[in-house]
């Protein structure tokens, strides 16, 4: 029995890379972020995060540069990643979406009100970061059960709030999304 | 800190990914998801020369399971083996440390094979891989070679593993009748590294009695430990209050964890006890 391989192949661009990229040189190549085409131009060592914020799409954070932190979270192929932990060339062909998308998915408009609503931020540094990373989970899982919401929002980092008023943010933005029948 | 310099390809194919891994040398690193490896990176604790990128290729993200047991690709994700609600019963500590690997985010990225290649000592792979008697499958221009999980883990952050050598899954083989298995692990908060671990995979006769058992310790050694004399003790037993609590005893005693600025070592054999008593608690009470 073959267990279906829930999107692990999650990547759909067909581009390889079968010559070496130099260190010094630079890979041109051709992301879409936000449902717009972006061309790239980086040393195979940038990360994703880098790339965008160069793109000018500063929405996307840099907290650690490690992957502890989570500010940096965006959506690659629907999916919520650090894009610390990701060179910009491995998205190449990829899909990502940012905070910056406008205008903003559904599960991205009810969770920027509520986050609002709930007083879930102080500073913002980390805020686009747990708003993609609950973009992802409640595309994903819409009925997360709130243990699992709170389990997951623990992979994101936040000095000001606590954590508790996003969590009940996440929470509202989920009931509206599901049309409050949980 | 950024990552420092190095060249990269992406290739199409395993052949293809092997050949350049033999044309860079030594100092070159496959890069899967990249969880493990960018943040040494980004740390400059890693210097490669050349990355080699295998996460998109093709045929790596098998999770499969036959008459001889489970294979598990090189490329497959943890949030796949989180999710795959079949790995129950003999499977489940696989999916039990998936589970508690990391974060969210980095379990829709991260590799059964980039974790287990990586070797970090409390990573949570490696020590059901040891449990459950797994055989790592490593491919070279020479071929395939079978490396049992008692011999590929050399060191901390270290495996057998030789540069031109692409680890592409491995074999969990197929259990007694009447076996099941459970992951248990103990870090300050969630999602972070784990001070102390165990898988433990217990086969019991009609009556319930222990046919055998298998405890591997994680984050008491710079490699995946057997509670030998733990497994011993519980050979023929019932699983009753006294039986567990002695395995748990003389696991904690066999294992010489090292300390470190989070946990002592008398802290680190005294969780080796709890986690091996509620893994066997565990065994009994849950189905």
């Amino acid at each position: 029995m073959t267990y279906a391989d829930h999107r692990a192949d999650h990547h759909s661009g067909p581009q390889t890379r079968d010559s070496w990229l130099e260190p010094d040189d630079r890979a041109q190549f051709d992301l879409v972020v936000n449902d717009q085409p972006v061309h790239v131009r980086a040393p195979a060592r940038c990360t994703l995060a880098d790339a965008l914020r160069q793109q000018g799409l500063i929405g996307t954070r840099l907290g650690c540069e490690q992957g502890s932190c989570g500010a940096c979270t965006v959506l690659l192929d629907g999916q919520p990643i650090r894009s610390c932990l990701t060179l910009a060339v491995q998205a190449e062909g990829c899909t990502l979406e940012t905070v910056e998308q406008a205008p903003p998915s559904r599960e991205l408009h009810a969770l920027r009100r509520a986050f609002h609503q709930h007083g879930a931020l102080q500073c913002g540094f980390c805020t686009s970061g747990f708003l993609m990373l609950a973009v992802g989970l409640l595309r994903d899982e819409p009925d997360a059960t709130p243990e699992r919401v709170r389990e997951v929002l623990s992979a994101n980092l936040c000095r000001c709030t606590g954590g508790v008023p996003i969590l009940r943010a996440v929470l509202a933005a989920q009931q509206e999304l599901t049309g409050g029948d949980r | 800190m950024k990552p420092p310099p190095f060249a990269y390809c992406r290739p199409a194919s395993v052949a293809e990914a092997l050949s350049l891994a033999a044309e860079a040398g030594e100092d070159a690193k496959f890069i899967a998801g990249g969880q493990s490896l960018m943040p040494l990176l980004a740390l400059r604790m890693s210097r490669p020369s050349h990355l080699i990128d295998i996460n998109r290729l093709p045929g790596l993200a098998d999770l499969r399971q036959g008459s001889d047991g489970l294979h598990v690709g090189a490329l497959v994700r943890h949030a796949a083996l989180e999710r795959c609600d079949r790995l129950s019963g003999p499977w489940r500590a696989l999916r039990e440390a998936a589970a508690l690997i990391g974060h969210y985010p980095i379990r829709l990225r991260g590799t059964f094979g980039g974790s287990t290649a990586h070797a970090d000592p409390s990573a949570e792979l490696p020590v059901v891989a040891t449990a459950m008697n797994a055989t790592f499958i490593a491919r070279s221009s020479q071929g395939d070679r079978e490396i049992p999980a008692s011999d590929f883990f050399a060191g901390p952050l270290m495996t057998v593993l030789e540069p031109a050598e692409l680890l592409i899954g491995a074999r969990f083989p197929a259990p007694a009748p009447r076996t099941r298995s459970v992951f248990e692990e103990f870090s300050p908060r969630a999602g972070d590294f784990a001070f102390a671990s165990t898988a433990v995979t217990l086969t019991t006769h009609d009556d319930g009695r222990v046919r055998s058992a298998r405890i591997a310790l994680g984050g008491v050694g710079a490699v995946p430990v057997r509670a030998g004399e733990a497994e011993n003790v519980l050979q023929g037993e019932h699983l009753t209050d006294g039986a567990v609590r002695e395995a748990a005893r003389r696991a904690a005693a066999g294992c010489d964890p090292s300390h470190d600025a989070h946990a002592g070592a008398a802290y680190r054999r005294e969780l080796i006890a709890t986690l091996v008593e509620r893994a066997l608690a565990r065994l009994r009470e849950e189905p």
